[in-house]
């Protein structure tokens, strides 16, 4: 059998798992980029971590797919930052996915839960 | 804190990404590390291993990689700024498809620069082409550099009978040569002749190489089928052998039919058998005359009722062409001929030579001369001619280029602010210059693909118009290593000279500056519009120097058209008629060409015929020595010999004296008929009529002159008049195997033509006959000051029109810049005709100091050309005036179009738009 790394599943597992995470996370307001990656990794408890160099292309590819729509937002007294909320579409998506995902977690645990038990 | 933008910029430079879309990724980028960094920093986190482990995140490939996938690239790509570790070349494919879109979306502009600029390299391409082809090339045969001529070089070289302006050797001086040279490890002689294929009828002729056994060997040819003329066909008395063909008489007469060897093929009436073929790329010795077909020396007899011209010391017929000895340079083998020349001249002094000629010829020398690029009629004539045009093209495309940088500085201004935002974004001014001149490059490479595609077609047009029925030009035009090398220097040449001065203005933008101002941006810049405005001024000159030049070639053709030559050329058709294929017995041969005169003479319509020698400006001459009885000793002077009528065939005014009649015989006193310059050179412009005159090769020659005619033209049109005696055909005593009449007739010419060929058949149908129009005779022999009346008029006037567009755009512009201000000016009460005025006098500011310096230019270049004019000088005030007034109102007349523009200016719209 072929031997897979822990970094290579890690990786698969976020790539799966990412859209999932940023959908939600802007589901009942708008984030900018870095609060969406910092809440990735504070939730997580540091299990997921995207550098800025895998975040941002996953960002803009789920704006281009129009499930998250960007936009310029100018505050007083700050720098002005580009904040992401869902589309509509972006919403049905995540629906799907949610209950998707679910399932699939429920599975899992079906299974392990009753070989362990 | 650390600038992120730069690493960001720098990570995702390969993209190539539109350049709003970038700055948005830049910036939220920079500020996602920002915070980044400032939460390591807080965390305790030292910041050199902040800034290193966030530098790694980000360059850590993903970026670029994902990137990739998800954001699109700029259409077209904007290539980004130079930095370190971009090659020097790198973005040039992009900068280039750049070009190609921007040219796309402005057809006007690309049309008329591409098409401008094809005219300018096309012409320079055809002239060059030409030059290459006469001057530059080199024989292809095995090692051409190897190869040199003979020559005798003298002043005085030589007296005798000349068969071809190759012809530097007579056969004494050459059986000489070849026993005695040391220098050439091979050496072979060629001459070449005419011969008539047909049989009877008009004459049908092949150009005929006779070459002496060794000069295929010495040139290394082989042959393609067959053999070539070897040294066994050549031995003395070897009559009519064999011939070889050239590819291009095989392939036209035979259809390349490979079972030629052994058929015959008649020459002047001798049948002789086809040997063999030469390969396709020889064309022989002689640039711009293709040979047709080889024989060997040997057969020249055959060929000619006087015997054989090789026993002949004033036979002047040979070439002779050797290949050098390794090891020895030209100036050895000179210096070697030059040894052996007295020995060879004291052996082979014409027996009939007095005194004085004996030391002149034995006084000459032989010397070697380089032969790689062969021998030429058609360069000697027009290489001068051609490096003439060859400036002249330059300058046209030099205007050209004016043209397009003032276009290309127009174009700057529009996109003043496409550049603000690039150097903004980060390009390096080098970087734009860069892509401002990729786009000049494309322009040129498309101009110089349609100038070559043109010059392909200009080339072999010009070669048609050179050529004529008496002399055919065949020249080498296919585009070799040299003419590619031209047309891609001249590319690259014209984009620096039309690119280079617009990129670095359009460089020089201050970004700020010019993305706040309007659409007007910064070209409205003085120096700038004062470049233009320069630009200008060097375009009217240049133009007015081509203009005037133009008119200069122009006159001296139109002058020598209408030159008074001494004669009438219309309505004049000079007939060959060659009975050598009767055999006539030689008693027989006089009364016979009486017969073939009076039976010409009753052709209908012909009002009158008679024999001539020498056609006047058919480039042949019989000159002699003199002397006047107490008078000036050994002179040179030109002969003719004509029979009675011809001054009246001719319509050359009889000013003293007699024409030559019947009464003039074999048996009475020899008489002559001389011309004006004749008698204001021997006899101080006394009447001459009563004289005498000894021709100084004969002591029995006494000529007593018993009429004067006035002075007419010998050789060619531009010489003066020169000392001309005639001599009675009366008096002459054959042999005579041909006849060549001059034939006055109003009747239109197929009809005479055919009217003649009858009443020759009548007389006797073995004859060969051959005409020519007196009149085409004489226009072929203006062809070189044709085709610089032609070419120069062409330039001249593509001059003028570049200058005309260069001048309505600086005016239009100039308007369209000053539009506000002309509104205020109406406003406040100006006329429209002011404003015209106002406008007109711009235009004719910049004209005038074109005029001015384009006057001082024609005047040296018009010094220059001096030795090519004919009839006016130089300096001609009135071919000047007429240039500069031409210019002059052409170019108001492009500047009236932008000055009505500007007076019908609503002052109302005017001002709301600023």
């Amino acid at each position: 059998m072929k031997h897979i790394g822990a970094r290579a599943i890690d990786r698969e597992l976020k790539k799966g798992s990412a859209e999932l995470l940023i959908l939600s996370l802007i589901e009942h307001r708008a984030r900018h980029g870095y609060e969406i990656s910092k809440l990735i990794d504070e939730r997580s408890g540091g299990v997921l971590k995207f550098n800025v160099a895998s975040f941002y292309p996953l960002l803009y590819r789920l704006e281009g797919r129009g499930l998250i729509a960007g936009r310029w937002v100018e505050k007083a007294g700050q720098r002005r930052r580009r904040y992401y909320t869902l589309t509509v579409q972006g919403r049905e998506m995540l629906k799907a996915q949610q209950s998707t995902w679910l399932d699939f977690v429920n599975a899992i645990h079906r299974i392990t839960e009753a070989e362990n038990a | 804190m650390p600038d992120w933008s730069r690493e960001i910029r720098a990570a995702i430079a390969s993209l190539n990404l539109d350049p709003a879309r970038e700055a948005e990724v830049v910036e939220e980028l920079s500020q996602h590390l920002r915070d980044r960094y400032d939460e390591m920093l807080a965390s305790g986190v030292a910041t050199e291993l902040a800034w290193q482990s966030l530098l790694r995140e980000l360059n850590d490939g993903t970026l670029v990689s994902g990137l990739k996938a998800t954001v699109d690239a700029a259409r077209p790509p904007l290539p980004v700024g130079k930095d370190g570790s971009e090659r020097i070349l790198a973005g040039v494919w992009s900068d280039l498809r750049y070009g190609a879109r921007l040219l796309l979306k402005n057809p006007g502009f690309a049309t008329v620069a591409i098409l401008s600029l094809a005219l300018g390299i096309g012409a320079n391409t055809t002239i060059f082409q030409l030059l290459d082809a006469v001057r530059l090339r080199t024989l292809p045969v095995k090692a051409p550099q190897q190869l040199a001529k003979v020559h005798v070089n003298s002043p005085h070289c030589c007296r005798g009978d000349f068969y071809s302006s190759n012809a530097d050797l007579t056969g004494p001086l050459w059986n000489q040569l070849r026993k005695q040279q040391q220098g050439f490890s091979e050496i072979a002689a060629w001459s070449p002749f005419r011969y008539n294929l047909g049989q009877g009828g008009e004459a049908y002729y092949a150009n005929a190489l006779l070459v002496s056994g060794d000069f295929f060997n010495v040139l290394g040819v082989q042959p393609l089928l067959g053999r070539l003329i070897s040294p066994v066909d050549d031995y003395r008395g070897c009559g009519a052998q064999g011939v070889a063909l050239s590819y291009a008489f095989w392939q036209r007469e035979y259809g390349g039919r490979a079972d030629v060897i052994g058929s015959k093929l008649t020459l002047d009436g001798h049948p002789f058998q086809i040997i063999g073929v030469a390969p396709a790329s020889f064309y022989g010795i002689e640039v711009g005359r293709n040979f047709d077909i080889a024989l060997a020396q040997c057969s020249q007899p055959v060929f000619s009722a006087k015997g054989s011209l090789m026993d002949g010391p004033s036979e002047w017929w040979i070439a002779a062409i050797g290949r050098l000895k390794p090891g020895w340079t030209l100036e050895r083998a000179s210096a070697q001929l030059n040894a052996i020349s007295p020995g060879i001249f004291a052996a082979t002094v014409p027996p009939d030579f007095d005194a004085l000629a004996r030391k002149d010829y034995l006084s000459f020398r032989l010397e070697a001369l380089p032969a790689a690029t062969g021998v030429s009629k058609l360069r000697m004539d027009y290489e001068d001619p051609l490096w003439l045009l060859f400036a002249l093209s330059g300058l046209v495309l030099l205007i050209a280029c004016a043209n397009l940088a003032n276009l290309m500085l127009a174009r700057a201004g529009v996109r003043q602010r496409e550049m603000a935002l690039r150097l903004t974004l980060g390009a390096s001014r080098s970087r734009l210059i860069r892509q401002l001149l990729a786009e000049s490059l494309l322009l040129a490479m498309l101009g110089t693909i349609a100038g070559g595609v043109l010059a392909q077609i200009l080339s072999r047009v010009l070669v048609a118009f050179l050529s004529t029925p008496q002399n055919q030009i065949f020249v080498e035009l296919a585009p070799d290593w040299r003419v590619l090398g031209f047309a891609a220097g001249l590319a690259i040449l014209t984009s620096i000279l039309f690119g280079l001065t617009p990129a670095i203005q359009a460089s020089h933008t201050d970004p700020g500056v010019a993305m706040k101002a309007g659409g007007r941006g910064a070209t409205a810049g003085r120096d700038r519009f004062l470049l233009r405005r320069a630009l200008v001024v060097s375009q009217v000159a240049l133009s007015l120097m081509l203009l005037a030049g133009a008119f200069l070639f122009v006159r001296t053709f139109r002058n020598l058209l209408t030159l008074n030559a001494g004669f009438q050329q219309d309505h004049i058709l000079i007939a060959n008629f060659d009975f050598s294929p009767l055999k006539l017995p030689l008693e027989s041969q006089m009364a016979y060409k009486h017969q073939l005169i009076e039976g010409m003479r009753a052709v209908p319509g012909v009002s009158s015929v008679a024999e001539v020698l020498i056609v006047p400006l058919s480039h042949s001459g019989w000159d002699d020595n003199i002397d006047i009885p107490d008078g000036p000793q050994r002179q040179d002077a030109m002969f003719n010999r004509v029979g009675p009528g011809y001054f009246q065939t001719m319509e050359t005014p009889l000013l003293a004296g007699r024409d030559f009649n019947q009464t003039d015989t074999p048996k009475s006193p020899r008489v002559a008929i001389v011309n004006e310059a004749f008698a204001h050179k021997f006899f101080g412009g006394a009447n001459p009529v009563g004289r005498v005159f000894h021709d100084a090769g004969g002591a029995d020659k006494t000529y007593q002159i018993v009429g004067l005619v006035k002075d007419t033209t010998y050789y060619e049109l531009r010489e003066a008049p020169l000392p001309i005696a005639f001599v009675s055909f009366t008096q002459a005593n054959g042999p005579e195997q041909q006849s060549t009449l001059v034939i006055r007739s109003d009747e239109p010419l197929p009809a005479l033509i055919s009217s003649i060929k009858r009443a020759a058949n009548d007389v006797n149908p073995a004859m060969v006959l051959n005409f020519t129009v007196f009149k085409t005779q004489i226009r072929d022999g203006l062809l070189r000051e044709q085709l610089m009346a032609t070419l120069s008029g062409f330039f001249g006037a593509l001059a003028t029109i570049l200058a005309m567009v260069g001048l309505y755009g600086v005016i239009s512009y100039m308007v369209d810049r000053r539009r506000n201000e002309i509104g205020v000016r109406m406003a406040l009460g100006a006329k429209r005709s002011d404003i015209l005025l106002m406008v007109l006098r711009e235009a004719a500011i910049l004209l005038g100091i074109g005029l001015a310096a384009g006057t001082g230019l024609a005047l040296a270049a018009g010094t220059a050309a001096s030795s090519m004019l004919y009839g006016l000088k130089a300096r001609d005030p009135l071919t000047l005036a007429a240039a500069i007034g031409g210019m002059a109102v052409v170019a108001l007349a492009a500047s009236l179009l932008p000055a009505q523009r500007a007076a019908t200016v609503d002052p109302m719209t005017a001002l709301r738009e600023e």
